[in-house]
């Protein structure tokens, strides 16, 4: 189908996006690949007045190691993301969670960034971020700042890029020798999750010491599962552990009710599967 | 076949690679989007968002103002009110059949019909148009639900109808003669304590039948003759049609289907927005295209399925068959298809199957709603009763605690009763279901495979296993025009084939048959190249264009090769005595000494020979030929079946149930066909694995969904959950071949087989691995969601549903505004 008309820009600069941003007013959009975008508008359920491609900025597709930190920059194509050394080393969880998205046409063209500010609850890679502790730097005309992913998410689609901002890199602490896994349950291999668990453990000597727990599609924004979290640490990483902290999972969850999946259901799921989630990372 | 003394040579039986893929895949071909007349104009048409609502009005002031619009048109501007969509199968004398419009004329009554059409320079012009026009709309009541749309004071989807119910047919075999009477048969098991008698109610969703490329015409008017270029399955039925429709002469119109991207009977059909586009051409004296967009497709592109089956089984405590009754409901939509309502007759004859059933009724009561219409869906009719009767014997061999695959046996027909006629009055002609079964046991370990289930029932674990049968069989070949004729189906059921000899020795195969994905190219050459002796490489096949095949019924029902491939081999018979004749001139000798073999015409007990070419080329010269026939080879062929052939097959499939998810696994999935003669087994295998990922996604994925307004909910490849080659393992498949003995190539048919089988097999397994937890039926597809939920009612946890939001954003098309995370929907 074709969209209804709008204007394009594809700016060579963070600071010409931004000034771009700016002269569109409220009804230009960010193009970051255009998964999600591009859909939306071909079904004309978008009419932005103008485009902001983002795909000219070179700054924005590298991936750099930063002290303790891994910066991200948000126009890296998922593709990039899970093949990328420094991921592989230190954000196995992150590596291991852009695997299950989508199909590897869509991880060629869909960014990390994109996908993070579209915000969409039932995407795989938010709760990542959460669970991760990673930080947002976002651009404005007035210079960056940096949002913990805490208060990144607000709601379903809406983040905390304001009007005239742009998401330019993502940070996340490093993770090295800590077991992850990513469980995914949907409903054919290629579909968005009904629920799915981020798990993050450091592992000392067989007792969990550290616990990272976010959830995929169980609320309006990703959440991050605390009280599993405080229930595994200082536990043996064993099937008993994991099964009482799932118990917690569903703690401080809104869990949507739609044709694939009711709240009930969901919510049982999120628990068999942060039970297998600990283990699977733990294993 | 022609004898060769290499029978390696011989081009059936071979596993040739399509020699039309390197263009269809690649997409560098002609699919008809991509034909565009000089001058072309680009149709949108704006549809209705209401399931069911009255025209208040219809504004397209607006739209006729927009930059690039040649014309925004109503069913009154068009002066189309008098038209009306054909409906090719009036199944009873009083069937109801409502007029169907071009666009909406005073209501409208599902949602996507069409309400008005605006004609632009460009697509985006139109599509821009298209949202300027206003309709006011009065909404009516939906009708969704088939037993409330019969019930006394339901709304009616036709008011002037009276009823919502199109029609009643039903085959009584004690009526009929072909059997006992089943009322009859009910009463004796009622009465008979060492009888049974199972009932069960069974549910077939609508499906959407997502063929790959959505449908498109284009109309060119500008020549003496009108050309429609239309991804269609049935190029010589839209002619005719369109003649039918519009009362445009048949000789004033030539229909070509380019190369088309699938249809699975999804391109069956006639369509409004096709004879729309031929008035509009006539109007404008201009081409005009109409492609739809996938969301279009989707929503009103005829679905498939839609059925629920009440079905009640008798059998003798010792597990023989006495009667078998199916009283169908089957969903027709908003009006009725070109051959909608003839789709469950045709699985009439099915219900039965492979088994000796003495006594049997069949009715089917055809209902309006407010929904999309339905019509032929791969299998068309069959898979809807291969699962009836799959199902009700395995619930059968519950009831008597038999060994579901015995049960079987004891009841189906052995191989040494073929020919058989069974309780329907067809005659089988071929078969052998025990060595098909034999076969898939050992390539599945079926013993194996039930001992493992007992060892993870009895250790009662997390995942379970359960063994789905399906000894299916189906009639295909469509069809005896007799028998067509007897049903009072708008048609014939022959096909056409002629056969050029060209100059160089080239051969043109023209086939009716409407290729649309099947690789008819490659199989009707290497059918041709035996029987001519020329090579592979010589034979091209055309088809699809009325042009240069003026006389076809077209691609459905699997009888492209066993009707139409026939027809090629009659006029390649005919080609050789023409042939014979020249070669008898040419060599100095009497036409009954000639012999053909290989491609050369030889004299009997002499090495003089002529090769086909030759004579071909002697043909054309015609300087020297004999007296008192023409000079050419060419030949036509018209095949008429005499009966339809009857594929069978067992299907096996191992289904992994983890019961604390409901999640369903398909492990591992054998199936042993019994197709007949193969062509190219290679095209014959594709065709099964296609068929098997049909079959299975209805068991287990897909399903059209309706929220209480009439509103499809599902409606884009976001929600609409087809499977892809991740979600489904790899298949075994082999085939086994009785020769048909109702053609003389032996061959069956195995289009539609894959999917007409495999779909109550998946169910029977997933049952099959939660039965002993107390679970009796699921409704497909069978999600983790339902299976979760039947183990929890099976064990006595009521699970309290919360209601669901059938808009709920986060599945990714949810995602237009923040604050209305409802989308658009109304």
């Amino acid at each position: 189908m074709i969209p209804a008309k709008f204007d394009y820009v594809k700016p060579a600069s963070v600071a010409e996006a931004v000034t771009a941003l700016r002269e569109g007013g409220e009804d230009a959009k960010i193009l970051a690949g255009g998964q999600s975008l591009l859909p939306v508008l071909r079904l004309r359920m978008a009419a932005p007045s103008v485009v902001i491609d983002l795909g000219g900025i070179a700054e924005l597709r590298q991936i750099r190691e930063e002290g303790d930190r891994i910066a991200i920059g948000a126009m890296v194509p998922h593709h990039d993301v899970m093949r990328d050394d420094l991921v592989k080393q230190h954000l196995t969880l992150l590596q291991q969670a852009t695997e299950t998205v989508a199909d590897p046409q869509v991880r060629h063209r869909g960014t990390l960034g994109g996908a993070l500010a579209h915000a969409d609850p039932a995407g795989d890679l938010g709760a990542v971020a959460l669970a991760l502790e990673a930080e947002f730097v976002i651009a404005g005309a007035d210079g960056t700042r940096t949002v913990s992913a805490s208060d990144f998410f607000v709601d379903y689609f809406t983040t905390a890029i304001g009007e005239g901002e742009i998401l330019t890199e993502m940070r996340f602490p490093k993770y090295t020798g800590w077991k992850t896994h990513y469980e995914k349950f949907n409903r054919v291999a290629q579909a968005w999750s009904m629920v799915a668990i981020a798990v993050a453990l450091k592992v000392d000597g067989g007792s969990i010491s550290e616990a990272r727990v976010g959830l995929t599609n169980m609320g309006t924004t990703p959440i991050r599962a605390s009280g599993v979290e405080a229930a595994l640490v200082g536990q043996q990483a064993s099937a008993d552990a994991a099964k009482a902290a799932a118990e917690h999972v569903t703690e401080g969850t809104a869990a949507p009710s739609d044709a694939d999946a009711a709240a009930d259901y969901r919510e049982h799921l999120a628990r068999v599967l942060t039970g297998r989630a600990v283990l699977a990372a733990a294993g | 076949m022609t004898a060769t003394a290499d029978s390696t040579a011989l081009e059936f039986g071979k596993s040739r690679t399509r020699k039309e893929d390197a263009r269809l895949i690649t997409g560098r071909t002609r699919y008809t989007d991509s034909i565009t007349p000089s001058g072309c104009l680009h149709v949108a048409v704006v549809r209705s968002p209401l399931s069911h609502a009255k025209i208040l009005s219809i504004d397209t002031a607006e739209a006729k103002k927009a930059p690039g619009v040649h014309g925004v048109y109503t069913l009154a501007d068009l002066g189309a009110e008098a038209v009306g969509m054909p409906c090719a199968w009036p199944i009873t004398p009083d069937q109801k059949a409502p007029q169907r419009p071009v666009l909406a004329k005073d209501a409208v009554h599902f949602a996507g019909e069409g309400v008005a059409v605006v004609v632009a320079r460009t697509l985006a012009e139109a599509k821009d148009a298209a949202e300027l026009v206003e309709v006011d709309y009065d909404p009516l009541d939906p009708v969704l639900d088939m037993e409330a749309a019969l019930a006394e004071g339901a709304t009616l989807v036709h008011p002037d109808l009276g009823t919502n119910e199109s029609a009643t047919w039903v085959f009584d075999s004690g009526e009929a003669g072909t059997g006992g009477s089943v009322s009859d048969a009910i009463a004796a098991a009622e009465a008979d304590p060492d009888q049974v008698v199972v009932k069960r109610r069974f549910r077939q969703q609508r499906l959407v039948p997502a063929f790959m490329e959505p449908r498109s015409c284009v109309v060119d008017p500008t020549g003496e003759q009108i050309v429609i270029w239309a991804a269609t399955q049935v190029p010589h039925i839209l002619r005719t049609m369109t003649t039918v429709t519009l009362g445009v002469p048949e000789s004033k119109l030539r229909v070509i289907a380019p190369d088309v991207g699938g249809g699975f009977g999804g391109k069956i059909g006639v369509l409004p927005e096709e004879m729309m586009t031929v008035l509009l051409a006539q109007k404008l004296r201009k081409p005009v295209k109409w492609t739809e967009t996938r969301s279009e497709c989707m929503l009103t592109a005829h679905h498939g399925r839609d059925q629920i089956q009440d079905i009640t089984i008798t059998a003798k405590k010792d597990g023989t068959i006495t009667g078998l009754d199916v009283k169908l409901l089957a969903d027709m939509g908003a009006y009725l298809g070109l051959v909608g309502p003839g789709v469950p007759v045709l699985g009439a004859f099915m219900f039965n199957a492979i088994y000796k059933v003495p006594a049997y009724r069949f009715s089917t009561t055809n209902v309006f709603t407010t929904k999309t219409l339905t019509d032929a869906y791969r299998g068309a009719g069959r898979p809807e009763a291969t699962f009836g009767i799959e199902r009700i014997i395995d619930e059968l061999a519950v009831e008597l605690g038999r060994e579901p695959l015995e049960l079987r046996e004891q009841n189906w027909i052995k191989h040494e009763e073929f020919p058989f006629t069974t309780v329907c009055g067809l005659t089988y002609d071929s078969g052998d279901y025990e060595q098909a079964t034999a076969r898939a046991k050992e390539l599945f370990d079926y013993d194996g495979l039930r001992r493992e289930q007992a060892e993870r029932r009895a250790n009662g674990d997390r995942v379970q296993l359960g063994i789905g049968i399906s000894t299916f069989t189906e009639m295909c070949g469509l069809a005896p025009s007799r028998v067509l004729g007897s049903l009072a189906y708008g048609a014939g059921g022959w096909e056409a084939a002629s056969i050029r000899m060209l100059a160089t020795g080239k051969v043109e195969v023209i086939t009716g048959a409407s290729a649309h994905g099947q690789g008819h190219e490659t199989a009707f050459s290497q059918i041709v190249a035996d029987k001519l002796g020329v090579p592979f490489e010589d034979v091209e096949v055309l088809h699809g264009d009325t042009a240069s095949s003026p006389k076809g019924l077209d691609t459905y029902g699997s009888r492209s090769l066993v009707v139409g491939g026939i027809a090629i081999t009659m006029a390649a018979d005919k080609v050789i005595e023409k042939a014979k004749k020249f070669a008898a001139h040419m060599l100095e000798a009497d036409v009954s000494d000639i012999e053909f073999n290989a491609g050369q015409f030889t004299v009997r007990g002499t090495g003089a020979g002529k090769a086909i070419q030759e004579i071909a080329f002697a043909a054309f010269m015609a300087h020297d030929y004999p007296e008192g026939i023409e000079p050419s080879l060419d030949s036509d062929a018209v095949y008429d079946p005499e009966n339809f052939s009857f594929p069978h097959g067992t299907h096996l499939a191992a289904m992994e149930v983890d019961t604390d998810t409901g999640r369903v696994t398909l492990r591992q999935y054998v199936c042993v066909d019994d197709i007949g003669n193969v062509v190219n087994p290679l095209i014959a295998e594709g065709q099964v694995h296609g068929g098997l990922a049909q079959g299975i996604a209805q068991a287990l994925f897909e399903e059209a969904n309706y929220d209480d307004q009439g509103t499809l909910v599902n409606g884009t490849f976001v929600d609409y959950t087809l499977p892809s080659a991740a979600d489904l393992p790899s298949f075994t498949t082999e085939i086994v071949s009785t020769p048909a003995t109702s053609n003389p190539l032996g061959v069956k048919g195995v289009g539609e087989a894959g999917t007409i089988a495999s779909t109550p097999a998946i169910v029977n397994g997933v049952l099959d691995a939660v039965r002993h937890l107390g679970v009796k039926d699921i409704e497909m597809p069978t999600t983790s969601q339902r299976v979760w939920r039947a183990i929890q009612a099976a064990q006595g946890h009521s699970t309290q549903e919360t209601p669901i939001d059938t808009h709920s954003p986060g599945a990714g098309l949810g995602s237009i505004d923040p604050n209305n995370p409802q989308g658009e929907v109304q």
